[in-house]
Formats: structure tokens, C-alpha cells, sequence
């Protein structure tokens, strides 16, 4: 007598394979399908707008290629070329300087105190050291100063940030991380999320960012202590709410590393390149050495420095955008042409700074402005009113 | 008006094979030139009390296959040429039909029967023959009839019942019906034949009589008449009896409670004692009550525990009796069950109900069946042997894995000891038992571990000496191997346990896949499956060089099956199976190796060598498409990426014939995954090719014969090739869309309760949402405008799945997926779309809410996409 149909599998396990195989087979076309789709949005999203600048023939080459195939850089040369980091990456010496250059988020000074501070902001403790873009791709990982050269190649756990196999994810992504580089404990502090596997946050909000900073650079390991396939320990910064409690908590509390002034992020900002007025440095002398600009020697020099750019027009400007005509007049002013500084200094800057020497803007003006009502919180609800 | 084709009938069943060759033609040629007329002689000639039976047999068969056939097709086919019939002709056809079942020849009112259920199953959900059941009730209650009309209207009731769905009939034709055919049941009023028949008829009725079971008075009337059938003296009668109450198990659980006392005694009798087609059926009965109860706490399992289904716990509840009743069955084996995978016994029907009772109530069958184990595995009866350890790997499953490691740490030794015993029955199921503790308790991951470096080496011993064993032992050594090598999965990414072993073990398999004395190819591909799955889980690092030594010889036996002497098509299929087998290693190999920078060049070395055995497989067979060389052959162009473009000229018309092959969807999926996997490893060298390939997926989309199945993963594919030729899809994009916003309307109007195609129905979205992902992301540079006017649509279609809050997973993030790629492609050009469809900010919000990371980053990509265009 024949068994049921549904009851004949129970003393001889067919192991049947081909079933299996095909199961097997269908994931992985289904995997690598969602790789290419993953693929080609990341091209998109990551494109970022890049004008080549001339080329300064007197800058040394920097050898610079994270990718391992060595092909033709699509059409560098002509202006306004969609680009991303890809192929940036390919991009050599001053070229490549200039394009890394342009991809920070650069706080303004605080020269005034924005409203909705309590509500609208973050606040955390600058780390001292260098600003840079560490770009992970493709087995390896890449820090940048500002200026563009690079600071360290050295393999890590970010995605794509060693050849260590880790079979998450796709094979080539990359992630790219803005942070400070803290010389005393060999630390990348992370202080922003630019890319993450691929998944451009630069159309995310810094809420957002800060999140995804939290929950995934511990995930992936890069918190872990140095080894052999992850030289240097990421970590990311304390973000506090920027109410009272929060602002005291990073002016006074305990950090790991020396403090460079206080940074202000607006919450619902995206990660805009360049001076932005919705991020903003604040310092004194409590939470900062580098108050007042300082001479090559650290002395603080008696008169104010100011780094401006001459302009074609011979316009002498700050780096804002559009930049800021300052006009070179008065006795108090001396100038003097400095090839070496790759950047101008900004309005905010000049003002800070000008203000620093006089009447600096305070902790207590801070925390006053917290419990005034200078915060719209307090303010009579009018819009809702109105609508009564 | 009818033809007089007896003769031609006769003579179509004469040993004279010209007489027969003739009568087959000119039959043949009535039908294709007169149908409506050849199907209603055939219809005289069934019904004429006066022609021979054998020509009215054959006539009902011929009427029987003209209206039905097993392939989807070819029966919807047969549908609509019936449908085209002129109504009068069918109406003598039906008149005949049940004319016949008042015939007194029991052939031609049961072949009549089948007819009519045929002709029912087109008409009835079409309201066509609505006066088909009051004729055949009026059978039933007409006084000087023989007992054979009674007989033959029960039977025909029960076969109409079978073949359409209780929503085809009224509650008051379901009413009737039902009591027709319960009062036939009667003992006291009808012959032995008429009760026969109207049990029958009910176990076809039982899914019509949901309203009557949940009315408590027609309930207990028809549970008595069953239960009474139950006992009834004739045999025939009882296990038709039984086979109702196993289907009312499982249709009717919820309402079986008043019952159960009569039932256990019932089933416990019949198994105790009544002759085996009963008593299996009585056992099925328990096992269909475990079936329900499992189903029952996997679905309270789900998070819902009120889920409105009550669970009685009968299983629990009558454990003390129904476990020793199930223990006794195991030790009626039959001498040599294990040699034909066909028979199917008291021992094994008991066996298989004790697992489902482990299943169901878990570790309260431990205690209830270890002194069984305990007092018979040492007896001299090879039966109490065999039952003892049958029953041990019975309840394996279900128990808690803290309930049952100590007793495998404990009886492990002893089993691996009677892998040496005298008899065949007791070391075949002890290498199945091994199977089963491999497969569910061993895992090094918690914290008892059944298998240590102490004990492998002799585990691996016994099973190496045991492979040798008889083949029905050898393949369950196979199938216990498999298991062992599953468990130690995780030490993929580290060292292995088994890794010293490896060398061994594959030698021994690939000594199994060699054997020549099993009489069927089961052993070998067997043993081929498990070294699959031993390359599968093995650490690279150890495992490479022996890998890497397999390949030459599975290639070499690969080319030595063009060498095989094909004489017979049996042949022919013999050597097919057996390229399967190889292409199946061959598949695995290229992954494994593929899958690792270290090996990746050795295998790329042997590229070309493999692809040209897998093209030499292909053309062994003339017919079709070899399935696995073309799965494999998929694996191979992942790994080999670019340079698979110099196979292509060869390999293309394979390619053809596989997108091609509407009979054998598998053959066709698969191909179309090949299709896909090819787009990726050549990018827009694919080019040359797309015309022909786009225009036979067009064409399979469009066939009614190929099954659905396949549909989806074309939509994909569509996906794949406009992702790899990028505007160059263009001139396909127009057919392809309809096809795309066609299969979106069908989505919107399936049928929400129907499980199956619910779940057809995600594959569908899913595969939709990817060929528009594909061809906005292939588009985007070049071409995105194209698109424009096809966006309103698609927004339509994502709304429509969004509504549907069931939805899976993986459609949720094909949708989300899809308007990041709608916005990345378009731009501000769509800002409109977006605006007043708050439902996409919801979808955002629900995917960004998931704990699923790959949902999340999708939806936080989706949100930049849409942040871009409405701020722009």
C-alpha cells in the first residue's frame, strides 16, 4: 500500500539537493540583483557637483587611487561634470586635493546667538586636531586634511575599509566619515556621516546623521581598540540636546580628548558643503587653547591676522560664498601676500575673532539665552492662536 | 443525427495493430472534423443498453478525455472547445449521460458518473446545468427502482462533489444533498452497495457541509451515521468511514470536542485490531489531529494568542493510551519494508504518527516512550530492536533540546554499535536515527554539545564502515553525513571539526556515487548531494585543496557521460540524471571557489574546460534544455564576469531553447535567471543579443500554456537587462511596460483570501517594482524622460500595494526601493506626483521604523532621493 502523498518523507529523508540548488541559486541572483540596483543608485546619490579648478603645476603630485583598476578618469577636465566619490577617487594630486577640499561641512563662528537654540540645535565638544574626510573603499581606508592631502592609508573595520573579508554587504561599497584626528590617543573622532555602504546621508538631517553615526559605527566594529586589520580606533562624540542641561554638560563635563571649543548643529540641516551659517564653532579660553588665532610660534600676535583671498578683480574677499568684500583701509590694517595659506579666512571668522579681543560673546550670554525668553519656546504661540 | 461508430470502437481496441491503426485514424478524423457530433455518438453509444460494454468502456473514456486533462493547458483548451458546443447537442449529451446512470451494467453508470463530474465541472460554476442535482436527487427517492440507480446516483453525487467548489452550489442543493447521501448511509433501509457508495459520496461532500457541521443537531446526525459506518461488518464500508473522520480531523477540528471519547475508542479498536487498510486509516486520523494542533501552536506562537481557533489539546489529553497504542504498531513490520520506498505499513504509519505526537506535545513523551526504547533495544526479535530505535528517532523532534541531548549523549555510543547488527531492518533505521540526531540535535553552538573531537573520530569511523553497508543503509549514511556536515555550517567562517576528516569522507562518497549494486540511481545522487553540501559548509582555508582536487575528477566524469552507450531513451535518462549529479558538483564548486579571492583564479583557470562540458551536456540532449547544466552554467558567468562574453555565440541558442521550453517551467525559470545573471557579468555587452531574448520573454509572458511561476522572475529579468544596456532599452520599453502595468492590474484584483495567490501575488508586485527600478536606474542618464508619462501608473501601483498592510517584506522594499529610483531618474519633473500622497512619507516612516537594516538604509536613500526634488 501506498503511503499518503504528505506522509512519506518521515523514515527516508529524501535529501534532495537540486531543489536546494536552485533555492540557493535564486538567492544569490536575487542578492547580486539588488547589488547592481544598489549599485547604480549609489552612483546617483553621491554625485556631488565638481568644478576642476586649474592646475597648479608647482604642487608635487600625490599618488592617490583606492580603486585597483587603473582606467581612464571620465572627463575631468570640463567643468560642472556630475561627479562622485568614485571617480574622485581617482583623481591625482591637486585635483584630488581640491575636490576633498570642497567636501566638508565648515561651521561659521558664532557671532551672534541663533534663536530656537534649545529646540533647533545640538551641541558637542570639538576635539582638538585635525579635520578630516576618511573615505573607506575598496579594502582600504583614506584620511584627508582639508586641503586635501592625505593624512593616513591604513586598513580598518569600516565598511569596504580593509581587504579582512566581511561578507556584509556589497563588495565595493564605501563609506565616508568627517572627523578629527586626536594626535594624544591616535583617535578618529567621528563628528559627522557623509556616506554610509554606499547610502549617501548628505540630503539627511543632522538628527538624523547623529543617529545613524550611533547605531552604526559600534556595528561595524571601528570602535574596537587597534589590530592588525583596523589601525586606528574610531569613536564617536557625545551629542547633547543644546537645552540647558546639555549646554552645561558639554562646556563642563569629561571628554576623552582635549577640547577645541564647542560645535552647534542645527537638527534639521542637511550636510551642506562649505561655510554653512547652520553650523557653528563657538570657543573660549575654558574649552579651547586656540582661542585667539596664534602666530606659527603659538604667540598671540598684537594686532589681528586676518587671511583674505585676492580676487581676479583684485577685490580682496573672505571664503564665504558669495565672498565678502573687505575693504583694506584704516592704519590698524597691515597686509601682506602669503602663498601658503590654501584658504581665506571666513566673514564669521574675521568677526569672531575681532570680537574675541573686545567684548567675546559668553558661557553666561549662552546659557542666559537658554532661559530668557529669547528662545521662541516661551513666546506666546501666536500661529496657533491666530488660527483660532 | 448520431454515428454508428461501434465497430470503429471495437477495432480500435483489436491486437491486430493495422485493424487498430486504422479504427484509431478514422475515429481521430471524425472528432477533428465533427466534434459536437463524434462527442454525441459517443454519448449513444455509452448509453445503449444493447452495444457491447467494451465498446461503450472505451467511449467513455474517449468522452471522459475530451472533456479533461491533467496539464493546465491542454484542459482549458478542452473548457472552451466544450463551451463552444451548440447548446442542443450538449443538452442530449447530458440527457444521455444521466440517462445511463439508471443502466443496470455497473460499467457504464460508473464510467457515465465520471462523465457526468466532467461536464459539472465545466457547467456548474457557470449555472449551466442547474437541474443536474434535482435529477440526480430524483433518483434517490423514487420507490421501484433497482438498488444500482441509488448506487450509481450516490456515486455520481460524490464525484460531482469532488470536482466543483461547494461555492458553486446553493445552501439548499449542499442541503439536499447532503441528506440524500447520509440517508444512504442508512444500515437498515439500503443494500451493502448503496451504503458503500453514499460513504463515499460523503467524504467528497464533507467541504460543502460547513454550515450543516455547525449546526448542532445535522452535526450529531452525521457524525452518528459515520461512526455507525465506522463499525459497519463490511470492511469496504469501514475504512471508507475512517477516511471521512480523518477528513472531518482536519476540516471540522474545532467541532470535534463531543465526539473525541467515541473517536479514541473508535480508532484505538480499529488499530488494535482491524485489518490494515482501516487501521492505517485509523492512525491517520491521530495523525491528521496532530497536524491541526501543530498548526494550531505554530499559529499561537505568531504573537496573536488569541487567534480565535481553540486548541483542545486532544493529542495531550489522551497520551497515556495513544502512545502505547502507536508503540505496539511499530513492531508489526513486514520482512524487507525497507527495500521499496513504496510500501507503506501499521509500523510505519505508527512511527510517523509518533513523531507528530512528539511534535505536538513535546517533552511529555519522553517518560512515556523511553522505557520502551530501554526494555526492547537489547532483545534477542530483530522487531523489538528496530522498534525501539524507530521509536527513539521518532521523538527526537519536539521535545526541548535540554530534554533530549542527555539521552543522545547517553545512547549515542550504543547506536553506533547497532550500525553493526545482524539484521537489515535494525541497522537501517539506526543510520536514520543517526540521520535525525545529526539533522536535529546536533549544533555547536548551545551549550551541550552532542558531538566532540572525543567522539568524532569513532563517529566518523562507523559511518565510513556503514557507507558500505547494503544501499539502503548507504543512502542514509549519506543522508546522516549531510546532517553532520550541516551542523558544523557556522565553522565556515572558522576551523572545522570535520576538516581532517574531509579527505575520507569525500573519498568514501565519491566510492558511494560509484556503486553499481543499488537498482536505482538514488544511492549515487545521494551521495553526490552530500558532497555538496560538505563543500557548502566546509572552511575554505581547509577544505580548498581538497576542492580543488575534486574538480578534475568530477570534470573527467562529466566528459566520460558523452561516452555512455545510448541504445534505449531509458538510457538517455539514465545519463541525464547523472550529468545532473555532476553539473549539481560542478555548480557548488564554482561557488565555493568563486565566492573566495584565494581560489577565485584557480577556478577562472578551468573556466573555459568546464563551460565547454556544460555546452557538450546541452547537446547530448536534443529536446531540452539540461536544467542543471543551466544552473550551473549561471554560477559559472557570476564568477567569470566579463570574460563570458566569448561563450556567448555558443551558448546563445541553449539560451533560446531554454526561454523556449514552456513545458518545463523549471527549465524556463531557470533560464531566465541565467539571462539575468549574464546581464551583470557582461554589462551592455549583452547588447547583440537582447533582440532575440526580449522578444521570447515577451513571448512567454504572453503564453497561457507556461506556468505562472515563471512570470515573475521574467519581470526581473527585464529589470536586469535595462540595468545592463541602459538606453538601449528603449525600443523594448514600450512592450515591456504594458506587460508591467497589466500584471499591476492583475495584482489589484486578486483575490486577498486565496493564500496561494496571495503569495504569487507578492512575487508578482515584488518582480514589477525590480523592472521598473532597472529601467529608471538604466534610464537615468540618458533617457529618464522616457519614463514621464508612465510615472502616474506606477505611483497608482505603489499606493495600491502600500494599502495592503499584509504585505511582505521583501515588496516592501522592492516599493520603497522603486520611488527613490522614480525621483532619482525624474527629478522635479515629478514633484507633482508626490505632493498630496502622504502615503509615501507613512511607507518612509514604517520601513525607517523597521529592524530590518537593509529596509532601513533603502528608506533613508528613498528619503534623500525625495528630499532633493522638493526642495529643488
Amino acid at each position: 500500500m501506498a503511503p499518503p502523498e504528505h506522509r512519506r518523507q518521515f523514515k527516508r529523508p529524501a535529501i534532495s539537493d537540486q531543489q536546494r540548488r536552485r533555492e540557493l541559486s535564486l538567492q544569490r541572483q536575487a542578492q547580486n540583483r539588488l547589488d547592481a540596483q544598489h549599485r547604480a543608485r549609489c552612483l546617483a546619490s553621491s554625485a556631488l557637483s565638481f568644478e576642476t579648478a586649474e592646475c597648479e603645476p608647482e604642487c608635487p603630485e600625490v599618488e592617490l587611487e583606492l580603486g585597483s583598476e587603473n582606467e581612464g578618469d571620465g572627463g575631468v577636465g570640463s567643468p560642472h561634470e556630475e561627479f562622485d566619490v568614485r571617480k574622485a577617487s581617482k583623481l591625482r594630486g591637486a585635483q584630488a586635493r581640491k575636490w576633498f577640499a570642497r567636501q566638508l561641512i565648515l561651521p561659521e563662528w558664532m557671532i551672534d546667538i541663533p534663536d530656537r537654540l534649545s529646540l533647533e540645535w545640538y551641541v558637542f565638544v570639538r576635539p582638538s586636531g585635525n579635520r578630516c574626510f576618511v573615505v573607506s573603499s575598496n579594502g582600504i581606508t583614506v584620511s584627508r586634511l582639508r586641503n586635501g592631502s592625505i593624512l593616513h592609508r591604513f586598513p580598518s573595520a569600516l565598511p569596504g575599509g580593509s581587504r579582512f573579508r566581511d561578507s556584509s554587504g556589497p563588495a565595493q561599497t564605501y563609506s565616508i566619515l568627517d572627523c578629527i584626528f586626536h594626535e594624544a590617543d591616535q583617535t578618529y573622532y567621528v563628528i559627522d556621516m557623509v556616506c554610509w555602504r554606499g547610502y549617501s546621508l548628505y540630503d539627511c538631517t543632522a538628527e538624523f546623521r547623529f543617529f545613524w553615526i550611533n547605531s552604526k559605527l559600534a556595528e561595524c566594529g571601528a570602535c574596537e581598540p587597534p589590530s592588525q586589520n583596523h589601525r586606528y580606533r574610531f569613536s564617536p562624540v557625545t551629542v547633547y540636546n543644546c537645552d540647558h542641561g546639555g549646554l552645561i554638560a558639554a562646556y563642563t563635563g569629561p571628554v576623552p580628548y582635549a577640547k577645541d571649543g564647542l560645535l552647534f548643529y542645527n537638527k534639521q540641516a542637511h550636510y551642506q558643503t562649505g561655510n554653512t551659517p547652520l553650523a557653528l564653532v563657538w570657543k573660549d579660553d575654558n574649552c579651547s587653547q586656540y582661542v585667539i588665532d596664534t602666530d606659527n610660534k603659538g604667540n598671540i600676535p598684537s594686532k589681528q591676522h586676518l587671511v583674505l583671498e585676492l580676487q581676479d578683480d583684485l577685490k580682496v574677499t573672505t571664503s564665504d560664498d558669495p565672498p565678502v568684500e573687505i575693504l583694506l583701509h584704516g592704519q590698524g590694517l597691515r597686509s601682506e601676500v602669503n602663498r601658503a595659506r590654501a584658504f581665506a579666512d571666513s566673514y564669521s571668522k574675521v568677526i569672531f575673532q575681532y570680537t574675541v579681543r573686545r567684548s567675546p560673546l559668553k558661557m553666561e550670554d549662552l546659557l542666559f539665552s537658554l532661559s530668557s525668553g529669547n528662545d521662541l519656546e516661551n513666546r506666546p504661540a501666536d500661529v496657533e492662536m491666530a488660527g483660532e | 443525427m448520431a454515428m454508428e461508430i461501434t465497430q470503429a470502437l471495437l477495432s480500435a481496441q483489436s491486437a491486430d495493430t493495422k485493424v487498430r491503426t486504422e479504427a484509431e485514424a478514422s475515429l481521430r478524423q471524425f472528432q477533428e472534423q465533427n466534434l459536437p457530433m463524434f462527442l454525441l455518438s459517443l454519448s449513444f453509444e455509452l448509453s445503449n443498453d444493447e452495444k457491447p460494454i467494451e465498446s461503450r468502456r472505451l467511449a467513455g473514456i474517449v468522452l471522459k478525455n475530451s472533456l479533461d486533462a491533467k496539464d493546465a493547458g491542454r484542459k482549458s483548451a478542452l473548457v472552451q472547445q466544450w463551451m463552444a458546443i451548440d447548446v442542443a447537442i450538449k443538452s442530449q449529451i447530458k440527457y444521455l449521460l444521466v440517462k445511463t446512470i439508471g443502466s443496470t451494467t455497473q460499467e457504464a453508470w460508473h464510467t457515465s458518473a465520471q462523465v457526468i463530474a466532467k461536464v459539472a465541472s465545466i457547467e456548474i460554476p457557470q449555472k449551466q446545468w442547474p437541474e443536474l442535482v434535482g435529477l440526480l436527487l430524483n433518483n434517490m427517492t423514487q420507490r421501484d427502482q433497482p438498488s444500482s440507480l441509488k448506487q450509481a446516483t450516490l456515486e455520481t453525487l460524490g464525484f460531482v462533489c469532488e470536482e466543483i467548489s461547494h461555492e458553486d452550489l446553493s445552501q439548499a442543493e449542499v442541503n439536499t444533498i447532503l441528506t440524500a447521501v447520509v440517508q444512504g448511509m442508512n444500515l437498515a433501509e439500503h443494500s451493502l452497495e448503496v451504503r458503500l457508495s453514499a460513504t463515499r459520496a460523503l467524504y467528497n461532500a464533507l467541504n460543502f457541509a460547513e454550515a450543516n457541521f455547525n449546526d448542532e443537531n445535522e452535526r450529531n446526525y452525521i457524525m452518528k451515521m459515520v461512526c455507525e459506518a465506522a463499525i459497519s461488518n463490511e470492511t469496504d464500508i469501514r475504512q471508507a468511514a475512517f477516511e471521512c473522520l480523518v477528513s472531518i480531523a482536519s476540516t471540522y477540528y474545532k467541532l470535534l470536542q463531543p465526539y473525541m471519547q467515541t473517536l479514541y475508542e473508535l480508532t484505538a479498536n480499529a488499530v488494535k485490531g482491524d485489518t490494515e487498510a482501516v487501521a492505517l486509516q485509523a492512525i491517520e486520523f491521530w495523525s491528521s489531529i496532530c497536524d491541526e494542533e501543530i498548526d494550531l501552536q505554530e499559529y499561537e506562537n505568531e504573537e496573536t494568542a488569541d487567534s480565535g481557533a481553540p486548541h483542545f489539546r486532544f493529542v495531550e489529553q489522551a497520551l497515556p493510551a495513544l502512545v502505547p497504542m502507536l508503540l505496539e504498531t511499530l513492531l508489526k513490520q513486514e520482512e524487507d519494508q525497507d527495500q521499496d520506498d513504496n510500501i507503506w505499513n501499521i509500523s510505519m504509519a505508527g512511527g510517523t504518527c509518533l513523531g507528530l505526537v512528539a511534535r505536538t506535545v513535546g517533552n511529555p513523551i519522553v517518560p512515556l516512550v523511553m522505557p520502551f526504547v530501554e526494555g526492547n533495544i537489547t532483545k534477542s526479535d530483530w522487531h523489538c530492536r528496530e522498534a525501539a530505535t524507530f521509536a527513539f528517532g521518532s521523538i527526537l523532534e519536539g521535545p526541548t533540546f535540554e530534554k533530549i541531548a542527555p539521552l543522545v549523549v547517553a545512547g549515542l555510543d550504543f547506536l553506533l554499535n547497532l550500525t553493526k547488527d545482524e539484521n537489515n531492518h535494525v541497522r537501517d533505521t539506526t543510520a536514520w536515527t543517526l540521520g535525525r540526531i545529526f539533522e536535529l540535535v546536533h549544533n555547536p553552538g548551545l551549550e551541550m554539545i552532542i558531538i566532540t573531537s572525543d567522539n568524532l573520530p569513532r563517529i566518523i569511523q562507523v559511518l565510513l564502515e556503514s557507507i558500505k553497508d547494503s544501499p539502503n543503509i548507504a543512502q542514509k549514511i549519506c543522508g546522516a553525513i549531510y546532517y553532520l556536515a550541516q551542523g558544523f555550517e557556522d565553522a565556515e567562517s572558522g576551523s572545522s571539526l570535520l576538516s581532517p576528516y574531509l579527505l575520507d569522507i569525500m573519498t568514501s562518497l565519491m566510492g558511494t556515487a560509484d556503486r553499481v549494486d543499488s537498482c536505482d540511481s538514488k544511492l549515487r545522487s545521494s551521495a553526490y548531494e552530500t558532497i555538496n553540501e560538505m563543500i557548502r559548509c566546509s572552511n575554505i582555508a581547509e577544505s580548498s585543496q581538497i576542492i580543488l582536487q575534486l574538480l578534475p575528477v568530477i570534470m573527467n566524469k562529466l566528459s566520460q557521460t558523452f561516452n555512455l552507450q545510448i541504445v534505449l531513451s531509458d538510457d538517455r535518462e539514465k545519463q541525464s540524471d547523472l550529468q545532473a549529479s555532476l553539473c549539481g558538483v560542478l555548480q557548488v564548486i564554482i561557488q565555493k571557489l568563486s565566492g573566495h579571492d584565494e581560489t577565485k583564479p584557480v577556478l577562472l583557470q578551468c573556466a573555459d574546460q568546464i563551460m565547454m562540458l556544460f555546452l557538450r551536456v546541452f547537446a547530448c540532449h536534443s529536446s531540452s534544455v539540461h536544467e542543471e547544466a543551466m544552473l550551473a552554467i549561471g554560477a559559472l558567468a557570476y564568477a567569470t564576469g566579463a570574460d563570458f562574453l566569448k561563450y556567448m555565440n555558443e551558448f546563445y541558442k541553449y539560451l533560446e531553447m531554454g526561454l523556449r521550453n514552456f513545458e518545463e517551467y523549471q527549465v524556463c525559470s531557470i533560464t531566465v535567471g541565467v539571462v539575468g545573471d549574464i546581464c551583470r557579468a557582461l554589462d551592455d555587452k549583452i547588447l547583440p543579443y537582447c533582440d532575440g531574448i526580449m522578444e521570447l520573454l515577451l513571448k512567454d509572458l504572453q503564453s497561457d500554456v507556461l506556468n505562472r511561476s515563471v512570470k515573475p522572475p521574467i519581470f526581473s529579468c527585464f529589470g536586469d537587462i535595462a540595468l545592463a544596456i541602459g538606453g538601449e532599452f528603449e525600443k523594448y520599453a514600450p512592450h515591456a511596460l504594458q506587460m508591467m502595468q497589466r500584471a499591476a492590474e492583475v495584482c489589484a484584483q486578486m483575490d486577498a483570501d486565496d493564500e496561494e495567490l496571495t503569495e504569487y501575488g507578492y512575487q508578482l508586485k515584488r518582480s514589477i517594482f525590480e523592472a521598473y527600478s532597472g529601467i529608471l536606474q538604466g534610464f537615468k542618464e540618458t533617457k529618464a524622460d522616457f519614463m514621464l508619462p508612465y510615472a502616474p501608473h506606477l505611483m497608482q501601483f505603489v499606493e495600491l500595494v502600500f494599502k495592503d498592510r499584509q504585505r511582505d517584506e521583501a515588496v516592501t522594499k522592492a516599493v520603497v526601493a522603486v520611488i527613490g529610483d522614480l525621483a532619482d531618474a525624474l527629478g522635479p519633473n515629478i514633484k507633482v506626483l508626490f505632493k498630496d500622497r502622504s502615503f509615501c512619507r507613512e511607507l518612509l516612516v514604517e520601513c525607517l521604523q523597521s529592524d530590518d537594516e537593509q529596509l532601513k538604509e533603502t528608506a533613508t536613500w528613498t528619503q534623500g532621493m525625495l528630499g532633493r526634488i522638493m526642495v529643488s
